[in-house]
């Protein structure tokens, strides 16, 4: 039961969100304010995560894959195509889960608590719309352009730990990217970025918009956000990967 | 002027506000008080539109809330200014910026109008130079007294007030409850303060509600209420000792 309560409660939540803006102009404000804190903001962690995955990716398979008769370009195919399918979308939406999905939770849930909520609605302002509504789109549309730089600095993280550590050369390592690319594979993966984005802000907004209490339950719900963000991300992998594949 | 008729309100099985009956006229200061867990932040809560109630109906002038769909709610509401208990100003915008908001979503104008009328607001509450400064960095009645500016900038017609005493010196209170008075009297608004301090009941409640475990069970006025033979309600207005035996003196 408690399960279809907030499950109703969620489509009630998204349905307010589609309300129309009452001034288009303050919410194409809050949007690219969102755009920018959520894109530009997690660039930097997004990057750094990506390099020593595509690298650690490189390593591990060589360590696995060596023998006389394996081609060594083939590192650069399984550390491309792992970077595409698996690598970039979900473990960087895992790591966006908890940076954005705390973020926007406690954000919401603090001004919850601090009744600025109540204030934006006595205005007159749907705030489940002007609030939820630019996070929304600023995850739908920056998400995905974070899991291409993921891919790309995670291929290149592979590509270059194989140069410096002497495992194999730049252009071994590309043919073997170049042999087994597939433009579906970044489709997919796009699907994929697009999906989880979609949980992160959703999902996160959720949980921080209906917060009651202080500053404990914020952090409640903050936490029940990134876990259930984690779950979602790991299950929408999954069936996915059923679907699409 | 609002009118509430049988208002009740129930969470769960605890009764919180039992068939209130009540008129709010403009031009005055209309006190709701009582003690803590009398049901006043729900019937405030209620009025503004924050919570339904189980029963009876609100009339804002001749309209009734319960019937108003999405549009007319939201044109009253822009008729509303609420001052919180918090004062709920947007932490992450300047002084400036949380008057302007309500301006730039409702009433878009020049930049140089919006900004006067801005300027003017501040002027009004004593906060004028304030501008740039973040929440963070006032004090707990620069704060009300930013959150009263906010509440005026749309020139509502009915002021909501919650605890707008709460946490401030005896000076301050008194300093915000003559500004909420002030600008009562100069828009003639409906104005709705909600408060347990007597200072501020006694200093300018034009017209009282007393609410007693969610019943209203006394309404009057700052003279009268020294001469209620209502015991709740001497026991909130006459609470220390000192005036106890001040009361017992003067017969």
């Amino acid at each position: 039961m408690n399960f279809f309560y907030h499950f109703g409660r969620y489509l009630m939540m998204l349905r307010l969100m589609l309300r129309k803006p009452e001034n288009g102009r303050m919410y194409w404000e809050e949007t690219v304010r969102q755009m920018s804190s959520i894109g530009l903001g997690s660039v930097g962690i997004v990057a750094f995560v990506a390099v020593f995955m595509g690298g650690v990716s490189a390593v591990q398979t060589v360590y696995q894959l060596v023998a006389p008769y394996i081609s060594l370009t083939v590192v650069g195919s399984i550390v491309t195509n792992s970077s595409i399918l698996e690598l970039g979308p979900s473990i960087t939406s895992l790591v966006l889960a908890g940076k954005i999905g705390s973020n926007i939770a406690s954000e919401l849930g603090y001004m919850r608590s601090s009744e600025q909520i109540d204030a934006l609605e006595i205005m007159g302002v749907n705030p489940v719309s002007y609030l939820v509504g630019p996070k929304v789109v600023a995850c739908l549309t920056m998400i995905p352009l974070l899991v291409i730089t993921s891919i790309s600095m995670s291929i290149l993280g592979g590509m270059v730990i194989c140069q410096l550590t002497g495992l194999i050369t730049f252009d071994q390592f590309i043919e073997g990217a170049r042999s087994t690319f597939l433009p579906y594979d970044v489709f997919f993966a796009m699907c994929k970025a697009v999906t989880f984005a979609f949980f992160i802000s959703s999902v996160s907004a959720y949980h921080g918009y209906h917060v009651q209490g202080g500053a404990l339950e914020v952090g409640r719900a903050s936490t029940k956000a990134v876990v259930y963000c984690c779950v979602l991300i790991l299950l929408g992998d999954y069936i996915l990967a059923q679907l699409l594949l | 002027m609002i009118s509430l008729q049988g208002i009740s309100k129930k969470f769960g099985d605890k009764s919180v506000l039992d068939d209130i009956h009540a008129t709010f006229l403009p031009g005055k200061v209309n006190m709701v008080i009582g003690a803590s867990g009398s049901g006043k932040s729900v019937l405030m809560k209620t009025m503004v539109g924050l919570v339904k109630p189980d029963a009876g109906r609100l009339f804002y002038k001749d309209l009734e809330l319960g019937e108003m769909d999405g549009d007319q709610r939201n044109e009253l509401r822009q008729k509303i200014g609420m001052l919180f208990q918090s004062a709920a100003l947007f932490d992450s915008l300047t002084v400036l910026d949380n008057l302007l908001f309500p301006l730039r979503m409702f009433r878009p104008a020049s930049k140089a109008a919006m900004q006067e009328r801005v300027a003017y607001c501040l002027e009004r509450v004593g906060l004028a130079g304030t501008e740039m400064l973040f929440p963070s960095e006032l004090s707990g009645g620069m704060k009300k007294r930013v959150g009263i500016a906010r509440a005026i900038v749309l020139e509502p017609q009915f002021l909501f007030c919650d605890e707008p005493n709460s946490g401030l010196d005896p000076k301050t209170s008194i300093r915000i409850d003559h500004l909420i008075q002030d600008i009562t009297n100069e828009y003639q608004i409906t104005t709705i303060v909600n408060t347990h301090d007597m200072n501020s009941v006694l200093e300018c409640g034009d017209h009282i509600v007393f609410l007693y475990k969610g019943r209203k069970t006394w309404e009057g006025d700052r003279q009268l209420i020294l001469k209620s033979d209502n015991e709740p309600l001497n026991e909130l207005v006459y609470a220390t000792r000192f005036l106890q035996q001040f009361r017992q003196k003067s017969g």
